[in-house]
């Protein structure tokens, strides 16, 4: 096996392949207040362990491998059901990311889940900590293949190497790394900006 | 959103440095002379004889705030590198265009017009506010730096711009004197002279851009850039040749003018320093302090950046120019803009 894909990867990718190259090809990590909050709740469900209410048995931090996807990573939740199945569960601190991102990164642990436990796995969960909302993702053959595409986008940019252009438009709002990546800056001079400038002022 | 944190600067000798719960705790001889709590610094710049505990030296390494240790009078020896050392592919590009004089002519002559321009601005502000006998020179030496700048384009060579560069720093030291406004008989400035400062303005500058230096060298190392791999200076060896490429476009800006405001405003004055037998310089404890300070309050004042077009405190632009650089080494800009100060 390749190394294996992180699953966080794949969530930056979907959202932003540029996000995803600042991260995991530049190196460039930015904190702001978002991901500050979602790094200590992730800290605090990354306590790991186990537990059980009504049945259910609670994971925490469960290391996921696919040999055969070539994924892998670390599960905030799964929850085992009385029958032993696995189902995932995604916690993010903010609000549902555009271009299912989000159930991108869950659906790639269930592929993992699958492939470790044996089972097929039909549904997920994304808790939203800030509306104490769960929702649930049905991993349909689409999804399934998003991943797959995501994980190929993966693997073609860090073997390039490339920064891909900015995405400039609503997700920008949403991102850590504005800063880093300037997405409305020119990337050329802009109109009066010349360092040649030999007008006297 | 990266924000300006305060950078301690501890120059008393015999301090203590050590970490208490998460703040800094300063001692002088076991008498407590400060605290400080961590996340309000980005790193700590000691002098000489002062002492870290290695608890506070693995906290700061560990939250990416770099230790730099300079000598009791300001020279460079070494500084703490933190985990996050940057994109490799970014190195592997940096030392590529040094490679390729095309490119590395490029980014010369960018940086070398930003630090003309720069020079350009900061010597007609002060013709402004200079004495009616005093304007004629000023504005003269900014036309003299205009006519570099006209050149720059046409220069061949990473020598060339050098050369250019060169003539532009006289004229513009020629007149430096001319920016001040008092203590005149004092303050003169001959040639520039680094170790050791042969007058006072020399000692002041080396100091300042001492200062300066390091805020670039740490810049670069933020971004992950290789502070040494340098394209306007020659490479040598442990000389930090792109930390001073990047320096060059603040050394008016930042530098020059601090000097030039601290001098008029009688803030440094000839009880700051000691002239020594064989006429050198250097300056005192007091007058290291007052510079120090003056350039903290300096790096919080926002200025608006040409190429971004937002707001940044002067103490960010070298993040800002590094990153730049390093965008446009790794393609994603075709040229490095450098910042004209307005």
């Amino acid at each position: 096996m390749d190394n294996p894909i992180p699953l966080s990867a794949l969530q930056h990718f979907v959202f932003c392949p540029r996000q995803y190259a600042l991260i995991h090809v530049e190196q460039t990590w930015t904190e702001n207040a978002q991901t500050a909050r979602g790094r200590g709740q992730h800290e605090r469900a990354h306590g790991g362990g186990t537990e059980e209410r009504g049945g259910v048995r609670t994971l925490r931090a469960l290391p996921l491998v696919s040999r055969r996807h070539g994924l892998a990573g670390v599960a905030d939740v799964v929850e085992l059901l009385p029958d032993g199945s696995p189902r995932p569960v995604e916690y993010k601190s903010g609000r549902a990311r555009p271009r299912l991102a989000d159930e991108v990164q869950l659906c790639a642990q269930a592929l993992c889940l699958e492939e470790m436990f044996g089972v097929s796995i039909p549904e997920g969960f994304i808790y939203h900590v800030a509306s104490r909302g769960r929702r649930n993702v049905a991993f349909t053959p689409e999804l399934r293949g998003a991943v797959l595409e995501a994980r190929d986008g993966v693997r073609a940019l860090l073997g390039s190497g490339e920064l891909p252009p900015p995405a400039a438009d609503e997700r920008c709002r949403l991102c850590s790394l504005f800063d880093a990546c300037e997405p409305f800056a020119p990337r050329d001079f802009p109109p009066g900006y010349d360092p040649f400038d030999t007008r006297l002022l | 959103m990266r924000t300006l944190l305060n950078t301690l600067y501890v120059q008393t000798q015999k301090s203590y440095l050590h970490l208490d719960n998460d703040n800094v705790r300063v001692e002088v001889e076991g008498e407590r002379r400060g605290m400080l709590p961590l996340h309000h610094l980005d790193g700590i710049v000691v002098f000489g004889n002062v002492l870290l505990s290695p608890f506070l030296i693995q906290k700061l390494g560990r939250a990416h705030k770099p230790v730099t240790w300079l000598t009791e009078w300001g020279q460079f020896t070494a500084r703490s590198e933190t985990p996050v050392s940057g994109n490799v592919l970014l190195r592997v590009a940096q030392h590529a265009c040094t490679c390729d004089p095309a490119r590395t002519l490029a980014v010369a002559r960018y940086i070398a017009a930003g630090k003309l321009q720069n020079q350009k601005t900061t010597l007609l502000r002060s013709a402004r506010e200079a004495a009616e006998e005093d304007a004629p020179a000023l504005r003269q030496a900014a036309r003299d730096i205009n006519a570099q700048i006209a050149v720059l384009p046409l220069a061949e060579t990473v020598d060339e711009v050098r050369g250019i560069e060169g003539t532009a720093a006289r004229s513009y030291f020629e007149v430096f004197s001319l920016m001040l406004r008092v203590n005149r008989d004092f303050f003169w400035l001959g040639e520039r002279t680094r170790r050791p400062a042969r007058d006072p303005i020399n000692a002041v500058l080396n100091y300042v851009y001492t200062l300066l230096a390091g805020e670039c060298a740490s810049a670069c190392q933020t971004v992950g850039l290789d502070p040494q791999i340098g394209f306007l200076h020659a490479l040598r060896p442990g000389r930090q040749s792109l930390a001073l490429d990047l320096m060059e476009e603040l050394r008016p800006v930042v530098a020059d003018r601090a000097v030039v405001t601290l001098i008029n405003r009688q803030q440094l004055t000839p009880r700051d320093f000691t002239l020594h037998e064989g006429r050198t310089v250097t300056l005192t404890e007091d007058g290291r302090r007052t510079i120090i300070k003056h350039f903290q309050e300096r790096k919080a004042e926002e200025v608006h950046h040409p190429l971004t077009g937002r707001k940044t405190p002067l103490g960010l632009i070298p993040h800002v120019q590094a990153r730049l650089l390093a965008q446009h080494l790794r393609g994603d800009r075709p040229h490095y803009p450098p910042y004209l100060h307005r």
